[in-house]
Order: C-alpha cells, then structure tokens, then sequence
C-alpha cells in the first residue's frame, strides 16, 4: 500500500518536473499530455484510496516513509497518515486539480509561458497532496511553505505585469506572517510534548493543557490555547482571515486557472483542513475555539459586503471566496469540523466551477474583466450560463444544492455552539447569507442579463469557448449540484469522520443537531423552518430588482451611501493601513539601518574611519624618521640607556 | 695597591662612555662617528680581557680574537659605504645626508 | 706598586688620547689619537698577561684598521670649516649622555661582587708560559667552528669592500680570459675567394 501512496504525490511531481525542466525541449503538447496524466493517475488513485478507507473500511494508515534525522531524540520524518480526512482532501484536490489542467489547455493556449504553467500547476498539486498527507508537522509545514511558493510563483506568472508583481509579493509576504505565527505554534508543542508526529502529540494533548507558559514575566498563559492560537493564526494567513485576507483580491493578477484551483480551492483550505485535523488540541482550548470562531464570523460577514460593490468579475468571486471561508471558520469555531470538512468539499466544486466560468466569461469577452462592460450574455455563451447558474444557486445555499446542505449545516451549528461569541457569529452568518445572495446574483445578473453593453467588435466575436474549456465546467457543476444530497448523511451526520476528528461531549453540536435529522430530504424541508432560506431569497430578489428593473437605484444608492461606499471601496483601509504602516514602516527601518548603520557607522566610522586614524597616525608618526643619521643614534643610545637604568637600578 | 678587578671595569666604562659623547656629538663628520665606534669595541674588549685574567679564563680571550676579526671587517665595510656615500653626496657632513626621511 | 703605577700611567694617556679622538678638529689628528689610544691599550693588555691579544691589537687594528682609515680620510676631500658648526650645540647633551651611562656602569662595576675579596688576584703565570701556545691549543680545538667563521666573515668583508667601491673607468683595455677561451675560428678568419690577377 506504502508504494501506492507514494506514487499519488509523486505522479504529479514527475509531471511537474518534466514539464518544468525540459518544457522547451518536448514542447506544449507533451507538456500538457505529460502533467494532465500525472495529475489523472494521482486522482485515480486516489479515488483507488477513497474506495479503500469508505468503501472498504481499511484501518487508518499511520507510518513514516522516510526519517531525515533524528536530532535530540526529536525525529524528523516524511510520513503518511491515510484516513477519511485524507482520503477526502486528496480526492478533493486531484479532481479539481485534474479539472483545472484540462481547462486550461484552452485557457492559455496562446501564452508563452504555457509549460512553465503547467508545470507550477502540477508541482502546487504535489505540494498540496503533500501536505494533506502528512503524519507529522514537519511534512506538513514543508506542503504549508511549497503551496506558499507555488502561489507566488502563479500569481506573478505574467512576470512583466507590474501589478502581478506587487501581488504576489504581497501574498508572500501576508503568508509569512502567518507562518511565523505557525512556525512558533510547532515550536510550542514541540519544546511541551517533544515531537513532531501527530499521533504522539495527541495522545500528549493533557500535558499540553495542564501546562502553563511565561510569555510575558509573571503572566502564565495555558500553553494549549498559545499553541492552538498560534497554529490558527497560520491558518488565518492560508486561509486569508481578517486581518491577513489582504492578499487574497490582488492574487487575482494570476490566470484565472489557478484562482480557481489555488485561491477558491485548495490553497485557501489548507488552514481549514489544519484546524480540522489538529481537533484532539483545539477541543481542548475554549478561548482558541471562541477567537476562531470571531474571527471566521467578522470574515464572513464584512468580506462579502466588500463584494457588493466590486466590478471586477473575479474580485467579486474572490470576496465571495473570503466570505466562505469565513464561514467554514466559523464551523469550525463552532466545534463542527466535519460540517467545516464538508463545506470545504462543496464549496471547492462550486467555487471552482464559479471562477473558471469567470475565465470562460473572459475569454469570450476577449481578456475583459469589468462587468459594466458585459450584460446580456445569455444567448452568446448559453453553456457557460447554465452552469454559473447552478454554481451560483450552490452559493447562495438554494435548498438541495450542495452549498444548501453545507451552508445550512455550518448556521445549525453555530446555532447551537454555546462558546462565549457564539451568538455575535450567529448573527453575522445569518446576515452573510442575505448579502452572498445579494452580489452573487448582482454578478449573475449584471453579466448574463440585462442590456448588452459591449462594444460592437467584441459582440462579433463572442461565441462559446472550445470543448475543453467547458467541458471541466460542466464536470464540476455536476457534484455543485448533487454532491451534497449523496454524502451529507455519512460525512456529516454519519460515522466518516469518526476516530479521526474529535469533538468533546460539551462542545458536541453536531450531536445535538442529529437529534433534529431525519434524512436529506427533511433536512431540505427543515430549511423552510428557519430564516436562511428566505433571506437568501430576499438577497436574490433585492439584486434582480436594482440591478434588472431599476439600475438607478443602484446610483443613487451609492451617491446618497457615498461614505459605505468608500468605505468598502477601500477594503475598509486595511490595504492603506499595511501600506503605511507596516510597509512604509519597514522601509523606513530599513532606511534607517542602510543610511545610518551601515552607510554612517559600519563604512564610514569603523571601516573608513579606522583606515583614516591609520592614516593620520602614520602621518604623525613619519615625523620620527628624519633622516639623520644622528637622530637615530641618539635615539638608539637613549633607549639603551632607559633600558639599562630601569634593569640596574628597577 | 693591588689592581683589583673594578679598576680595569672603571677604565673600561670611561673610555665606552666617551665612546657614546662622541657620536652623539660630531653631527659633522662621519669619519670620526666610525672612529668612536672602534673606541667602544676597544672598551668592550678590555672588559673580556679583564675578566679572563681574573677569572682564569682563556675564553675571554679567544672572544677577544674574534671581535677583533669583525671590528675590522665591519670597518672595511663602513669605509667602502662612507666612500661611496661621498662619492655620490660630496660631502661627509650627517646634516646633509637625510634622503630617507619618512 | 710598579704594576698600580703602569696601570695608571697607561690608564691616564688611553684616556686623554680617547678624548682627543672624539673632540678633534681635524679627522686625521683625531685617527692618529686613535692610534695613540690602541698602543696604550695595548700595554694595559699586557698587563693582563694577554700578551698575543695586545700584539695583534697593534698589527691588525693599528696596523690595517687605523691605516685605512687614514688612507680614507687623506682621500676624501673635506671641507673643515663647516665641521665645526653644530659642536658646541649638542655637547651638553652629549656630555649629559655619557655621564649618565657612565654612572650606570660605575654603578654595577664598582661593587662588592667585582673586588678583591670575591675575585683575588690571580697568581702571575710562569716566566715560560706562552700566551700563544696556550691560545692556539683552544682556538683551533674547541672554537675551530668559529674560527672558520670568522675566516668567512673577513672573505666577505673583503668582497662587500670591493664591490661597493668598484669603478670600471670606461675605455680602459683588459683581458678577458673566458672570452679569449670562447672565441672560434670564424670569428676570426674569414676566406674571401678571388681570381687570380693576370699580369
């Protein structure tokens, strides 16, 4: 079995390289065919692996593939831990990963770098897989950093683009922060349990809560909520959480291929899934649980007002984006992580399938991202049409599609969390729902409805793109649609997740929402009873109103709200803050250590200075040879004599 | 009285000291700075001699031999120098001769 | 009481005769001091009973040394007048120098360690004991190391003398035997065939 679940990274990796290293050599095509079948062989098998552990019930695969070192009795491993969770996010990824390849054969079939895409695309789905399979936190902070780099890589892959550059840059260097807050999370549990694999760490978890740390002198802190803090805030910067979402909206400089597989997601789950899998600690830490779940709450709700007044086609995804992530933040606040597993399942589907129809949109539009410049779409790309429809009603939670059950199950839950919070984050997704529905049909509408507002050129040459562009789109619509009704009843209610997330009795509210659950179709019909439903209905309809029957509203809207809408215009100035502050401030540091440290203090005192004393003494010094042979003598018979008085007389 | 052994030390001792007044006071002429060495090899060597006799010694002696070798060697060598020197500068005079001042 | 005396008398005219040397106007008055000083001295060797050491204090030092050193200062053509600038200037401190080197050595030689009663007067040797014999006996035993040495030092200081001051006055003709011995007929000899003249 260990071999198979090598070959699943490795496939892809092998692709990668190819394509990376001799892409000039075999050309676009083998490229292509090259990685697409690494990353098909890695999804076959892995979907080999799902049928293993569902299906078949194998027992949870724990071992280590390869020790590195073993330093101070800490060992430092590659390893793999194959259970449900795994097996689940492995799936995920090389679906969507796989889906992603074929679009976008089409997608960039006229960019020069079009090896060097497939190749990175390729190497993040071995990063990922990496890292979803990982038994111990070194190999998982190795998959935590390559996704990271892969990222970077993607989002300035047009490389001459200015703008590409400052975002990815940005994207780098919000992560670190992240991973500066994970690294030292390892780095806690670490020095209390002394290892690395998971298993070991688990079973220490009680050490870990009964420990206490100094940070600051004289104020002990337990060392189970500094640790799960500190992981979570690696998780807020993958995952792009208030305040560290800021790089999230400019990673949509990269093609819209990887928006789709990086930032809606893969990438962008990684910290849901981490949180998820470190379940045995953050049981354990009620302030831990609370401020995740806070945090997800201010994510969900404020990222998707931001949303609305959006007109780029892929910011609005991606806020939406943040705005989900939020929520499955809040669900895992909430001490549900299978209904946060769950949500990360179908919202990879309908987010994928949302951002490549964008790209379908805008390859259509000739490279045009700005919705004002759309509308009325329908009968050009009636393809593209119906599968955002179904994306789009995903997204909003439309009673029986996938993102319904989800959605509806991340608000029970919260619903019943008692955590101190747990209201605020309450009302906050119930509010999420109305404005998700709100810019998601604001989109839907704007862009496939309404009057035609392209100029004639473009209109001419609008026409649906090739095959392998939309068949992926049709691909994915078909699990948004059904993906949630077929699998709500094991994943959620049933025993998938059993032995490996755990849940603590008192924090339990999945238990508490399975005594209400009778079935998928009750479960659709319970929706009816609460108020999510009809507020994403009013969502809907509020968007068709202004934006079909009465655009003017939404002018006078924004002329009368004109200080909200700066303010969301902005991103509430988060991006101005981190400009000035820290950015500037940085700078300005190292301004201070270039000019004055190392300009005034290093080159000129200590090293120019110390040759100029050089310099100067030796110009004092040279008086003493005058060249007179008398002088000398004199000299020499004084010494002597000086010498000799003090070794007679001293 | 007997000649001790101080009395020849003390001799010895005013002619190396008048050895030293004389370099340090003819700043004119080299010859006589060259001759004032000798006069300090000649102290040094009636110290040797000195305390070979008192100390029954003949090594003293024999090191007596050999500083006389190289005194005058070393004042072959000093006089070529001193003849080149004025060969070149004309003149003999330490005031005049201070080309190698740093 | 002779010895007290001819150790006295040679004392007095070693010193006044040094003292002569250092403070003479004239280069050649003052070598010849010099002379003066070394026959002095030589004598007070005697008295030491080393007798071949005083003998080659006069043949070599006054003999060769003193001699080139004459030879030297009747060549070199010296301006007297300009000597004597700059003497009275640094006496004091010449003076003031020497006094104090002087007294440091007094201050050692004089003592108790130096006198009759650690070291007595040795007994006079024996009218048929020869200085040299005794001196040859050691010299070419136990320091015949540094006697070659000391034959090295002088065939060095003999060619540094002779390279420093070494002129070749161009145009003078001198043999060169290695050249003589390189050269070949050809250089030489050189067969010009003609015909023969009729008449």
């Amino acid at each position: 079995m260990q071999s198979l679940y090598l070959a699943i990274p490795l496939a892809s990796l092998f692709g990668a390289i190819i394509a990376g290293l001799f892409g000039k050599q075999i050309g676009r095509g083998a490229s292509h065919w090259v990685t697409s079948l690494g990353v098909a062989t890695s999804f076959i098998l892995s979907l080999v692996v799902l049928k293993d552990v569902v299906i078949d019930g194998a027992a949870i695969y724990n071992e280590s593939v390869y020790t590195w070192m073993v330093s101070d009795g800490i060992k430092f491993e590659v390893g793999f831990l194959i259970d449900s969770l795994t097996a689940l996010m492995m799936t995920v990824v090389t679906a969507v990963s796989l889906m992603v390849h074929i679009y976008t054969i089409g997608y960039m079939s006229e960019d020069p770098g079009y090896q060097r895409f497939f190749s990175y695309i390729s190497l993040f789905t071995f990063s990922m897989l990496m890292l979803v399979m990982s038994n111990n936190f070194l190999q998982l902070f190795f998959g935590w950093e390559a996704v990271g780099l892969v990222s970077y890589l993607l989002i300035g892959f047009w490389f001459k683009k200015e703008t590409a550059i400052f975002a990815n840059m940005k994207a780098f260097l919000v992560n670190r922060v992240g991973d500066f807050g994970f690294l030292l999370g390892i780095a806690c549990i670490l020095m209390f349990t002394g290892s690395l694999d998971y298993y070991e760490v688990f079973n220490k978890a009680d050490v870990l809560s009964s420990s206490t740390i100094e940070i600051f002198e004289g104020e002990p802190w337990s060392v189970i909520t500094v640790a799960c803090i500190l992981l979570f805030i690696g998780a807020m910067g993958k995952s792009a959480q208030v305040p560290l979402h800021v790089w999230l909206p400019d990673s949509m400089e990269g093609p819209t291929p990887i928006s789709a597989l990086i930032h809606a997601a893969t990438m962008v789950t990684a910290g849901i899934f981490m949180v998820s899998r470190m379940s045995p600690l953050f049981e354990l830490s009620e302030v831990a649980l609370s401020f995740v779940m806070i945090i997800g709450a201010i994510t969900a709700f404020f990222m998707g007002l931001i949303g609305i007044v959006q007109n780029d086609i892929k910011r609005v995804v991606a806020y939406s984006t943040l705005s989900q992530l939020g929520y499955m933040t809040v669900a895992l606040g909430a001490s549900a992580y299978s209904v946060a597993i769950f949500h990360l399942m179908t919202h990879a589907f309908f987010k994928a399938l949302l951002f490549l129809a964008a790209g379908a949109v805008i390859i259509a539009m000739h490279h045009e991202q700005d919705m004002r410049k759309m509308g009325g779409l329908k009968k050009y790309l009636p393809i593209t049409y119906w599968v955002s429809l179904i994306g789009t009603l995903a997204l909003i939670g439309f009673p029986g599609t996938s993102g319904y059950f989800s959605k509806d199950a991340i608000i029970e839950a919260v619903h019943h969390s008692e955590l101190p919070g747990a209201s605020f984050a309450y009302v906050m997704v119930l509010l999420g729902v109305f404005v998700t529905a709100f810019y998601s049909f604001r989109l839907f509408f704007m862009v496939f409805h309404g009057e035609e507002r392209m100029d004639q050129h473009t209109k001419d040459h609008l026409h649906e793109p090739p095959a392998v562009v939309w068949v992926p789109l049709v691909l994915l619509a078909i699990p948004s649609a059904i993906i949630g009704w077929l699998t709500v009843d094991s994943i959620v209610f049933g025993s998938y997740f059993d032995n490996v997330l755990l849940t603590l009795r008192e924090h339990d509210v999945v238990a508490a929402m399975k005594e209400f659950y009778h079935g998928e179709f009750s479960f659709v019909l319970h929706g009816f009873s609460g108020p999510a439903v009809y507020l994403a209905a009013a969502g809907a309809i509020s968007a068709w109103f202004i934006y079909l029957k009465k655009p003017s509203i939404a002018d006078a809207a924004q002329q009368k709200l004109s200080f909200i809408h700066k303010l969301l215009d902005q991103k509430y100035y988060f991006d101005r803050f981190n400009d000035i502050v820290f950015a500037g401030g940085s700078k300005v540091i190292g301004s201070i250590f270039w000019r004055i440290g190392d300009g005034i203090i290093i080159d000129g005192i200590a090293v120019n200075g110390s040759a100029r004393v050089v310099g100067w003494f030796s110009q004092k010094i040279r008086n003493i040879q005058t060249g007179y042979l008398n002088h000398y003598a004199f000299v020499m018979v004084s010494g002597l004599i000086l010498l000799l008085g003090w070794a007679v007389l001293g | 009285m007997t000649l001790a052994l101080n009395h020849y030390l003390v001799l010895a001792a005013i002619l190396f000291s008048f050895s030293i007044a004389g370099i340090i006071i003819n700043r004119k002429n080299l010859i006589v700075l060259l001759m004032s060495i000798e006069l300090m090899l000649l102290a040094v060597n009636l110290n040797f001699i000195a305390f070979s006799h008192f100390l029954n010694d003949l090594a003293g002696q024999v090191f007596v031999f050999f500083i006389l070798t190289v005194a005058a060697a070393e004042a072959a060598i000093g006089l070529a120098i001193l003849i080149v020197l004025f060969r070149n500068k004309q003149t003999i005079n330490m005031a005049d001769i201070n080309e190698m001042k740093g | 009481m002779i010895e007290s005396l001819v150790f006295y008398f040679f004392a007095a005219i070693t010193i006044v005769s040094a003292g002569a040397v250092i403070t003479a106007r004239n280069p050649v008055h003052a070598a010849l001091s010099l002379v003066l000083t070394f026959f002095s001295s030589a004598f007070i060797w005697m008295l030491l009973e080393a007798e071949f050491l005083a003998i080659t204090l006069v043949l070599v030092y006054v003999g060769a040394v003193m001699v080139l050193f004459l030879f030297v200062v009747m060549m070199l053509d010296i301006n007297i007048a300009r000597i004597r600038e700059g003497f009275i200037k640094f006496l004091p401190v010449g003076i003031a120098l020497a006094l104090i080197m002087f007294g440091l050595i007094y201050y050692v030689v004089s003592g108790d360690q130096f006198s009759l009663e650690s070291m007595a007067a040795p007994v006079a040797k024996a009218a048929d004991y020869s200085n040299t014999k005794e001196l040859g006996m050691v010299l070419y035993t136990e320091y015949v190391f540094a006697f070659e040495i000391a034959a090295v030092i002088l065939l060095v200081a003999i060619i540094a003398a002779i390279s420093l001051t070494l002129r070749r006055r161009p145009g003078t003709r001198y043999q060169n035997p290695s050249e003589q011995m390189k050269v070949q007929k050809q250089d030489r000899l050189r067969i010009v065939k003609m015909e023969a003249e009729k008449k």
